[in-house]
């Protein structure tokens, strides 16, 4: 039976059809009697399906059977996930027809992306700027401990990768709150820098701001830096356990001294590591707003704290979605372009 | 080799990962600490003095200990439900390739490298365009089981890369049909990776903040209300039942561990050091 020979072909069209029926009716792409006439279409669609799989022979199922495991999962994920982000670019398209309305037409509005850049491009910068410079210091700080604990750990390797995670069992909000604490004016450190009469030096590398630590956008910084740190270190922790110590003997059989022996075999080796922990650091913490929120001042909002107050507080969901398109498209861009550079084949 | 500057390199970098230790349990130090204090006014931020009535009393805050029932439910449904959904993309993927698992690799890394801030956003502006349902508790699920499928589905595909696929072969040339050689043979195999599956995705639903704020409406779960409460007050219980959940996943991942290592022994013990393959 050809019908059975194709059902793998049939399958995949099934799912990306259904897929693409359920998009449809989630971004509201039709309006009134059409989306009936989808709706019917996905039942069709997945009761052909059903109907091959049945009558179409153990070949048929064979080659059926991934694209019905994957269906529900994948369908999911559709309707909840790419519909929405139609409907987020639709909406940042829109115009309200009042400030207190709640009805939107879309009308090819580029103005919200205009006001979204003009109203919050320090925001946009900043967003940028803080999770650079977070993500260098993750490296910085995560690097040492995932060599330390991969290639000294012993015995004791299982145990202080569980003393790293430890800490994040906590909660996200708890420990960024802990962090404003242990920040404030009354806090530890500051008083233990103003009795050591480091508080000058500290002023002058621009970490504190008036005697403040808390408040400064070197608190915010410190606040993505701490809460992102296990996604940096724990992926350059797998690639530097994976190296084979024989590499490392080798270099060192041939007179590499230690620093050549780390730069040119073990560095290159743990740098699929780094790629990861680098997008899992990065990409999270352009978005955040809640470290600026807790650690930070007014000047130091992110924008993530913009799309959350225009979308929740001002109720402004064209330009807060229109700031969400342009993060969105912006990361995705950075991603592309920081894979074709340093790109590993593997990306999870 | 071993020369003094070599070693004083090789123990300054020691010192080094321990003080990043202790910075990685600074926060989690003043968590605990505080959760014994008697604070003056409604921020338990300054040290007054040592007590252990909120010990005694770690509930009595009756908004924050039902917000951290609804986080419970909420976690317990979403995860149910994303780790059959997602254990079974994973399940598909790893079986052999076939036509368009490429792009399906990439819709599943997509939500990753998507902030949370765009996902939480973008389903909230679905639901703003429908009438259906109302913002809150399913729409938290909903919004839960959108980014734990990915999670699961890599999860689980990752812990299943090296399963022998011919032993179900194995069990169909003897006979057994397939219910009951997913039954018997499949499920089992694929458990340890699903089980972890599920508790990573669990642990994530837990602590979701972003997300659940943009889709929550009105329903409360523990870190929002954390969050509302933050603006006006911050209670010693917060940091009780911050320090307990700390102790629980504690003693959950020193059974595990301990268990792990038991069972690897185990196996040491029974099977043959032979690698046949890797």
């Amino acid at each position: 039976m050809t019908l059975a020979r194709r059902a793998d072909n049939l399958g995949l069209g099934a799912l990306a059809v259904s897929a693409l029926c359920l998009v449809a009716l989630g971004a509201g792409w039709f309006s009134g009697p059409l989306n009936a006439v989808v709706l019917l279409v996905l039942v069709c669609v997945l009761a052909g399906v059903v109907v091959l799989a049945v009558f179409g022979g153990p070949e048929a199922r064979h080659l059926l059977a991934p694209y019905g495991l994957m269906k529900p999962g994948l369908l999911w994920m559709a309707l909840f996930f790419l519909a929405p982000v139609w409907s987020l670019v639709r909406i940042s398209l829109s115009t309200k027809e009042s400030r207190f309305s709640v009805q939107y037409n879309f009308a090819w509005a580029w103005e919200n992306y205009s006001r979204a850049f003009s109203d919050f491009g320090g925001q946009f910068q900043r967003a940028f700027l803080y999770s650079f410079i977070a993500t260098i210091l993750t490296i910085v700080i995560g690097y040492p401990i995932a060599y330390v604990i991969a290639f000294r750990g012993g015995r004791y390797k299982n145990l202080l990768l569980g003393l790293v995670v430890i800490p994040f069992f906590t909660s996200y909000l708890i420990r960024t709150i802990a962090w404003s604490t242990i920040l404030a004016d009354q806090g530890p450190i500051v008083s233990l820098l103003s009795t050591l009469g480091l508080v000058d030096v500290f002023e002058w590398l621009r970490i504190m701001d008036n005697g403040k630590l808390i408040n400064t956008p070197a608190a915010v910084i410190g606040g993505l830096t701490y809460n992102f740190l296990p996604f940096m270190l724990l992926p350059i922790y797998v690639s530097l356990e994976k190296i084979d110590a024989n590499l490392v003997n080798a270099a060192n059989d041939l007179y590499s001294t230690p620093t050549a022996a780390f730069r040119k075999v073990v560095f290159p080796l743990s740098l699929p590591g780094v790629f990861a922990g680098t997008l899992l650091t990065f990409i999270p913490a352009a978005g955040d707003f809640v470290n600026a929120q807790f650690l930070g001042n007014p000047n130091t909002t992110m924008i993530g704290n913009s799309i959350q107050d225009q979308f929740l507080r001002q109720n402004n969901y064209p330009v807060a979605s229109a700031m969400s398109a342009v993060l969105m498209v912006s990361i995705t861009a950075l991603v592309l372009l920081y894979s074709r550079l340093f790109g590993t084949e593997e990306l999870v | 080799m071993n020369t003094l500057r070599s070693r004083i390199a090789r123990m300054s970098l020691n010192v080094f990962a321990g003080l990043g230790l202790i910075y990685l349990f600074l926060p989690i130090f003043f968590i605990v600490l505080f959760s014994f204090n008697k604070p003056k006014g409604k921020y338990n931020i300054v040290w007054q003095e040592f007590t252990f009535d909120n010990w005694l009393d770690p509930f009595s805050q009756k908004s924050l200990t039902a917000a951290l029932w609804v986080s419970l439910r909420i976690g317990a449904l979403a995860t149910v439900i994303s780790t059959v959904l997602g254990s079974m993309i994973a399940l598909a993927l790893s079986r052999r390739t076939f036509k368009g698992s490429s792009a399906i690799n990439l819709l599943l890394v997509l939500p990753l490298t998507t902030p949370e801030i765009v996902l939480g956003s973008s389903l909230a502006t679905l639901f703003l365009n429908q009438t259906y349902i109302n913002f809150g508790f399913v729409t938290v699920v909903i919004a839960h089981v959108m980014f734990q499928v990915s999670f699961v589905a890599l999860t689980v595909r990752a812990r299943i890369r090296g399963f022998d696929w011919t032993l179900e072969q194995a069990a169909a040339d003897l006979g057994s049909t397939p219910q009951r050689t997913f039954r018997l043979v499949t499920f089992p195999l694929i458990l340890p990776g699903v089980l972890a599956a599920a508790l990573l995705a669990f642990a994530l639903s837990i602590d979701d903040f972003i997300i659940t704020f943009f889709n929550a409406g009105s329903t409360a779960t523990f870190p929002l209300q954390i969050y509302g409460a933050a603006r006006v007050q911050i209670p010693p219980q917060i940091n009780v039942l911050a320090s307990m959940v700390l102790l629980f996943s504690v003693a959950l991942l020193v059974v595990g561990a301990t268990r792990g290592q038991r069972s690897e022994a185990a196996k040491a013990m029974k099977r043959p050091k032979i690698k046949i393959r890797k």
